[in-house]
């Protein structure tokens, strides 16, 4: 009886962490692209996407825990730490694994910002675009349910999302600072046919 | 002309070499007292004139504090403000005056290295300054005692290059753009030491003073303020460079140098200054405390007199068009804001003008000043509302009527 | 209760700053901004009743633009319209 709460409690937990995972990826995206709406603006996007992170590792954590615990997968504590440490479906494990320390490196630099500086923070920031796929992986490849319906609908779900979001950061392109030169450049219309740049 | 930094040779002869600037100043002073020579600058009351207008002396001693012995100096002689040509025609003339500075400067503070940082466009002030350290090179006494390694970095040919932390900037990684404020050259700059960045017009002076004394300094000059400076005087195109004694008022200066007495506005400062009506200019001394009183600035020296055929917003809407190009492009105010300004300002000034452009020209220069990185939309926005005051009937005409009342009083079709 | 000589007042860096505009939302009182979404901020003391939303403001910026420096109590004034003497040697 009690395995199979730790087994249910372990796919739960792992399930809820992909979506909270996938919602954090989401909200980080749509803050690098301003988006607001009236009654949405934009420190919300950015706290949001803060706060489901936390939210996220508490349920990773419940997944870890279970998944090691249970008697099922004989899993040791050495193979949720090391990567094809596992002798249950190691490849898929390692995914898992090399997927939480990703997530750990960018949520401690995150904690940490104010003290390592914007420019490193950013670099380990860009791992999170690691992370992200890598869980995704783990839950169809070490998943039991990967395959029923409902497990895929809601993983082409998250796909879809990060998908959709991706494409309008793609098509936002780069930071308006990188975007300024060219402003400086463009001449001003005293110069006949190169028009001016209007506010917005 | 009060020739003193200028005093020898006509600027026609091109550089004086190191055996005539010897024969005709005489050594520097000793070691010895050469530790004095912030003393000796205190008590001449010397400003910089790279524009600031601040006191050397206490720009000298700030870096001889931190430097603990191991400064930089680096003598400034960017000059990216396109109307002046002050600095580079004195390092052309007198490469080895505005040397003597450099060295002074590096003994006084500290320091052991010297940079020479001047514009590339400057070929002939690089020319003369190249040959100038080769003929001290040479020279007999260099041979016998330990100096200062002087290295000549050519400046990019920017607007902004001239600023101090854009100067630190550029020597340490080869980028002309102004840094954040915080630290500045005095405290961390080139290789991370404190550095003194002066502009070569003041190492002149303070090299003469070191030589001939701080009373001697203060014998010229006609107001508050003593002494002398480089001033570039012209009426649109043409320009020239001429010391002045500092408060010779810009009727003087006008009636000197033949400018037009029916200009209209004096343009004070240069780029980075702005306009005063003729009125207002005539009888206004050219003198740092009194420029600063009539709310005008000396800056680098730049008297440049509108030419009375010439329309004021047209002018300004060319100015303000170069300083939105020179903006470094490091901070959205000053990109868009000068933009932006500088776009409706040529609609304006073309008889083109949306209803509202003068009236946002208005409240984005009002918006602009203290929000970049450095100093450059306040320079900008500074010309800019001096203008919109000087010439508000003429930018009144162009964006209510679009016509130009310049234009018309002289019968052409505005 | 703090200190009057521990007064904060708030720090941009300009060059950092994107535009981001998050800055204004948590903190209008002494930051809107201007027609192209970049910050125009009151750069005197931050009253005591604001300071933990200035603290909230600081912390939101993706870029870390914002920072809270000490000021002394005698207000510096805002700097937009004041003529800044140029910062060349």
């Amino acid at each position: 009886m009690s395995d199979q709460i730790l087994w249910f409690a372990s796919r739960g937990s792992g399930i809820v962490s992909l979506v909270l995972s996938t919602a954090v990826v989401c909200l980080g995206i749509l803050t690098v692209v301003r988006w607001q709406r009236p009654g949405w603006p934009r420190f919300l996007t950015v706290a949001l996407h803060r706060r489901v992170a936390l939210l996220s590792i508490v349920f990773l954590a419940i997944h870890i825990v279970t998944a090691i615990l249970d008697p099922y997968t004989s899993l040791g504590v050495l193979a949720a730490l090391v990567p094809l440490a596992s002798s249950y479906r190691p490849v898929a494990v390692a995914l898992g694994v090399i997927s939480v320390d990703l997530t750990l490196a960018v949520i401690v630099s995150s904690l940490l910002r104010e003290r390592i500086g914007h420019r490193v923070w950013r670099a380990v920031h860009w791992l999170a675009y690691g992370a992200w796929p890598m869980a995704l992986l783990h839950g169809l490849t070490a998943g039991t349910d990967a395959f029923a319906p409902w497990m895929l609908a809601i993983e082409g779900a998250c796909v879809l999302a990060v998908g959709a979001v991706l494409v309008w950061r793609v098509d936002a392109g780069r930071p308006r600072r990188a975007g300024l030169s060219s402003v400086v450049a463009a001449a001003s219309i005293l110069q006949p046919g190169r028009p001016g740049r209007e506010p917005r | 002309m009060t020739a003193r930094i200028l005093a020898g040779p006509p600027s026609a002869a091109g550089a004086e070499s190191f055996p005539d600037h010897r024969r005709r100043l005489g050594p520097m002073p000793p070691i010895a007292e050469r530790r004095e020579v912030i003393g000796l600058l205190a008590a001449s009351g010397l400003l910089g004139r790279g524009g600031a207008g601040f006191p050397v002396a206490r720009k000298w001693s700030t870096v001889a504090e931190r430097g603990a012995g191991a400064a930089v100096v680096l003598a400034n002689g960017a000059e990216g403000e396109p109307l002046s040509a002050k600095d580079r025609t004195l390092m052309a003339t007198r490469p080895h005056l505005v040397l003597d500075g450099a060295e002074l400067a590096a003994d006084a503070v500290g320091a052991d290295r010297i940079v020479l940082y001047v514009g590339a466009e400057h070929a002939a002030a690089r020319a003369a300054l190249a040959l100038a350290l080769t003929e001290r090179s040479g020279s007999a006494e260099r041979a016998a005692g330990a100096h200062v390694p002087i290295s000549l970095v050519a400046a990019p040919p920017t607007y902004v290059a001239g600023e101090e932390s854009a100067a630190v900037h550029f020597v340490n990684d080869r980028d002309g753009r102004p840094t954040e404020t915080s630290p500045r050259p005095f405290e961390r700059g080139v290789d991370g030491r404190a550095t003194l960045v002066q502009n070569v017009e003041s190492l002149a002076h303070a090299a003469l003073i070191a030589r001939r004394g701080d009373a001697w300094y203060r014998e010229a000059g006609e107001g508050p303020t003593r002494g002398t400076a480089l001033v570039t005087v012209g009426t649109g195109a043409s320009r020239g460079v001429t010391e002045i004694a500092i408060g010779t008022t810009v009727a003087e200066l006008a009636a000197r140098t033949g400018a037009p007495p029916d200009a209209r506005a004096v343009l004070l400062g240069g780029y980075f200054g702005g306009w005063l009506a003729a009125g207002e200019a005539w009888a206004l001394m050219l003198d740092p405390a009194a420029m600063r009183e009539a709310g005008s600035a000396f800056g680098c020296g730049v008297v440049s007199f509108l030419d009375p055929a010439a329309c004021g917003v047209e002018t300004t809407a060319r100015i303000i068009d170069y300083m939105a190009g020179q903006s470094a492009a490091q901070c959205g105010p000053c990109v868009f804001g000068l933009r932006a300004i500088a776009d409706a300002t040529a609609r304006i000034a073309g008889g083109a003008a949306h209803a509202d452009d003068l009236e946002r020209v208005m409240r984005w220069s009002s918006q602009l000043a203290g929000r970049g990185a450095c100093r450059h939309p306040d320079g900008a926005v500074g010309l800019m509302q001096s203008a919109l005051r000087v010439f508000a009937d003429e930018f009144a005409a162009h964006q209510r009527s679009r016509t130009c009342p310049v234009a018309r009083s002289q019968g052409r079709a505005a | 209760m703090a200190d009057p000589s521990e007064t904060k007042a708030i720090a941009v860096d300009r060059i950092r700053c994107d535009g981001y505009g998050m800055c204004a939302e948590l903190l209008p009182e002494l930051i809107e901004l201007d027609d192209w979404g970049y910050p125009i901020v009151d750069g005197s003391a931050v009253p005591d009743e604001l300071l933990d939303h200035a603290r909230r403001a600081v912390a939101a910026c993706p870029v870390l633009a914002l920072r809270l420096r000490h000021a002394p109590r005698a207000t510096m004034g805002c700097q937009a319209g004041a003529r800044v003497p140029v910062s060349r040697s």
